[in-house]
């Protein structure tokens, strides 16, 4: 089964063979490295640009407004901070020119915490994402959702950020998450698209037959049925809630899990209906916790679903700290883990008015 | 609707080797100066009125920005030139024959302004069928901006226009003037890229000396080789020569060039700064009217009659403008998103 990054490199592939794309650059992503995750490997229009996040960010509006199909990367979203106010301008062209033109821009950057990456390789991006009005933003948690929602990402006219959980980008589909068109055979499909080690001037991959496969922007994910809770995540941190799920079914408490996929625009009609169903609901992300995406939604819900529940709503997310630290034990204390997750479910579960 | 006299898109006539341009020209570079200032100054007054919120603008660059709007490659595509300007480039568009009507629809925030239907200021042109990106408040960003349209038309991909961006000289401080000279210079990877340097001295109340080391902007082209000239931006003659050169370059070689153009600031930074006339700075069109009548090509009456004419009918624009609606609340949430990619050629 193809890992995370495997299927972003097949979905840019089918990007760029199929749906126009023409332009996928970033720091060390054209040869010979083909990104620092391996992410765009083999690619035909990958090309490596000058260390300078503003000029890639500047450089992918333009691209868009010629009419070209750029994905730009910016190689951690610890480094998008300096494009923020591209970012804006990306994402009001449409609107300050009264519709007259469009900038369907992909941005792809890696975010989070879990390869033990301090201060600069464990921001995520979702809470400041979710501020830059104009942008569609989504974030997968399965090679099939990363392949999905990255080809809708590319047949977008807007601007889109696909945030890659970097904690995943490594770990294998389960079953169901299939990539259409993929070899399931691990060796096979790595010996077709994994650029070998060493010298790879002479090195072509061999793409599968891919089927195009495109996951809805906005379209949210039931990632586990339960009746008890609703925890209502994305990213990375959908896996470590399914586990935490898993373990608490020994206790009797049933979780539902909803995998948002999207941050916006966010599926409020799957919200709305696991709410009605479980009547708790935990929010868990790895963003600080102050001004955090996961507070929007726990407004919302508060004001529009507030008889619907039992218990007071929850957020569980980053500690408003200035970094994530190195050692083990500071990255476990900075964001959510298994178990404070399981804790925080167990509480909402045996809350009774 | 008003019209100025549009403009041909590739003039047939290069500048005469003395420097001078025809007769024929000089009239049509002096029409539109005056045009673009009586419009400015019109919007000026619309502010003073209370007829806008906020006015920016160009009064003193028509010398120099006039001449451009004269030049440029109109039309929409990568075969034409994109245009990345600033908010003092009012004179570039209505040389490319924009309706004055509809810079003071903007100055209003009406329904009907077609740049941005009520929601920018003054001079915030966006014109996709030209080709000219919409203009920002932040400076210094179409420097990074304007890259990936120069990318989109570098040698190769058999795009026959340019780009070509507008900034001033203050707005050079921001990294965004170092992004465009670093991407735009890269051997074998060069951007078919003019880059314009309007320089009038000051950033908002700094002066040049308060913000630059350097003696001139252009210098900065030259540690990353490419061609750089400065200009007297106050004459037209000479901006109109050097554009036609600069342009040349990059059309012919896909390589960028930096021009720097010092120009003058005849109503101050902005209608925050009062906006009134500076009278120590060189006015560029009271300069070339009175080459114009030593050259016999305008008398003084003839020029009084023409301000006295276009003076008139801008103000009838704006009565008609004041009736216009303004925009509907609800609007704010048009184009939030587009539905259909028209960049990409969707209708």
């Amino acid at each position: 089964m193809a890992t995370m990054i495997q299927a972003i490199r097949m979905a840019l592939h089918v990007g760029e063979s199929r749906l126009g794309v023409t332009d996928i650059f970033g720091e060390d992503v054209g040869p010979p490295l083909g990104g620092v995750f391996t992410g765009t490997q083999g690619l035909e229009t990958a090309w490596n640009t000058p260390l300078d996040e503003r000029g890639i960010i500047g450089t992918a509006i333009g691209l868009a407004l010629a009419g070209k199909k750029p994905v730009a990367e910016i190689q951690f979203c610890d480094y998008v901070f300096n494009t923020i106010d591209l970012l804006k301008i990306a994402g009001n062209t449409c609107w300050s020119s009264g519709g007259d033109w469009n900038v369907p821009l992909v941005m792809m950057t890696p975010v989070g915490a879990g390869i033990r990456g301090s201060l600069y390789h464990s921001h995520s991006f979702d809470a400041m994402a979710t501020r830059i009005p104009g942008w569609k933003i989504v974030m997968p948690s399965t090679p099939r959702d990363a392949y999905g929602l990255l080809l809708s990402a590319i047949a977008d006219p807007n601007p889109v950020m696909f945030l890659m959980p970097k904690a995943l980008l490594r770990v294998k589909g389960r079953p169901g998450e299939e990539i259409p068109g993929a070899p399931e055979d691990d060796k096979l499909l790595s010996s077709m698209i994994d650029a070998p080690l060493g010298d790879r001037t002479a090195w072509k991959p061999q793409w599968p037959a891919l089927e195009e496969l495109y996951i809805p922007i906005g379209e949210a994910r039931v990632a586990r049925e339960g009746t008890r809770v609703t925890v209502l995540t994305y990213g990375r941190n959908v896996a470590m809630c399914l586990a935490a799920a898993d373990e608490l079914a020994a206790d009797h408490i049933d979780v539902e899990i909803v995998d948002l996929r999207s941050l916006h625009p966010y599926d409020w009609t799957a919200i709305t209906a696991s709410v009605r169903k479980t009547n708790r609901v935990l929010c868990v992300n790895e963003d600080t916790e102050i001004t955090n995406f996961g507070e929007h939604l726990l407004r919302r819900i508060t004001e529009e679903l507030f008889y619907e529940l039992y218990a007071p709503p929850r957020l569980l997310a980053g500690a408003h700290v200035p970094g994530i630290g190195l050692a083990d034990s500071l990255e476990m204390a900075s964001v959510p883990q298994k178990d404070s997750i399981k804790a925080a479910i167990t509480e909402l579960a045996r809350h009774e008015p | 609707m008003m019209s100025s006299s549009p403009a041909s898109t590739r003039p047939a006539s290069p500048a005469a080797t003395s420097g001078r341009l025809s007769g024929e020209r000089c009239l049509q570079i002096h029409d539109l100066m005056l045009r673009s200032r009586l419009l400015e100054e019109r919007l000026i007054t619309m502010y003073k009125q209370g007829d806008g919120f906020f006015w920016i603008g160009g009064p003193g660059e028509e010398a120099f920005s006039v001449p451009l709007g004269l030049l440029v490659d109109k039309g929409q595509g990568v075969d034409h030139d994109y245009l990345h300007l600033h908010y003092r480039s009012g004179g570039t568009l209505l040389a490319m024959g924009a309706d004055p009507t509809d810079s003071i629809r903007q100055m209003r925030n009406v329904a009907a302004d077609p740049y941005s239907k009520g929601r920018n200021f003054a001079g915030h042109f966006s014109v996709r069928r030209w080709n000219v990106a919409p203009i920002t408040s932040p400076i210094g960003v179409q420097f990074a901006i304007a890259i990936g349209t120069a990318r989109a038309q570098r040698a190769g991909t058999g795009a026959k226009g340019i780009t070509i961006v507008e900034g001033g000289d203050a707005g050079t401080a921001e990294g965004d003037f170092a992004t465009a000279l670093v991407w735009s210079s890269r051997k074998g990877a060069e951007l078919p890229l003019l880059l314009i340097v309007t320089n009038n001295r000051f950033g908002i109340s700094t002066p040049y000396a308060g913000q630059h080391g350097y003696d001139q902007i252009a210098d900065r082209g030259k540690a990353f080789g490419m061609p750089t000239a400065v200009v007297d931006g106050n004459d037209p003659e000479a901006s109109y020569a050097a554009l036609q050169h600069a342009l040349a370059y990059v059309r012919t070689e896909r390589k960028p060039y930096l021009l720097e153009a010092m120009v003058s600031r005849l109503r101050g930074h902005s209608s925050a700064s009062g906006a009134n006339l500076a009278k120590d700075e060189l006015d560029c069109l009271e300069r070339f009217e009175n080459t114009l009548e030593e050259r016999q090509l305008l008398t003084r009456a003839q020029m009084d009659q023409m301000r006295a004419s276009y003076t008139q009918e801008l103000v009838d624009a704006s009565k008609q403008v004041r009736h216009e609606a303004p925009p509907d609340p609800s609007s704010i949430w048009d184009h939030v998103f587009a539905d259909k990619n028209h960049v990409g050629g969707e209708t």
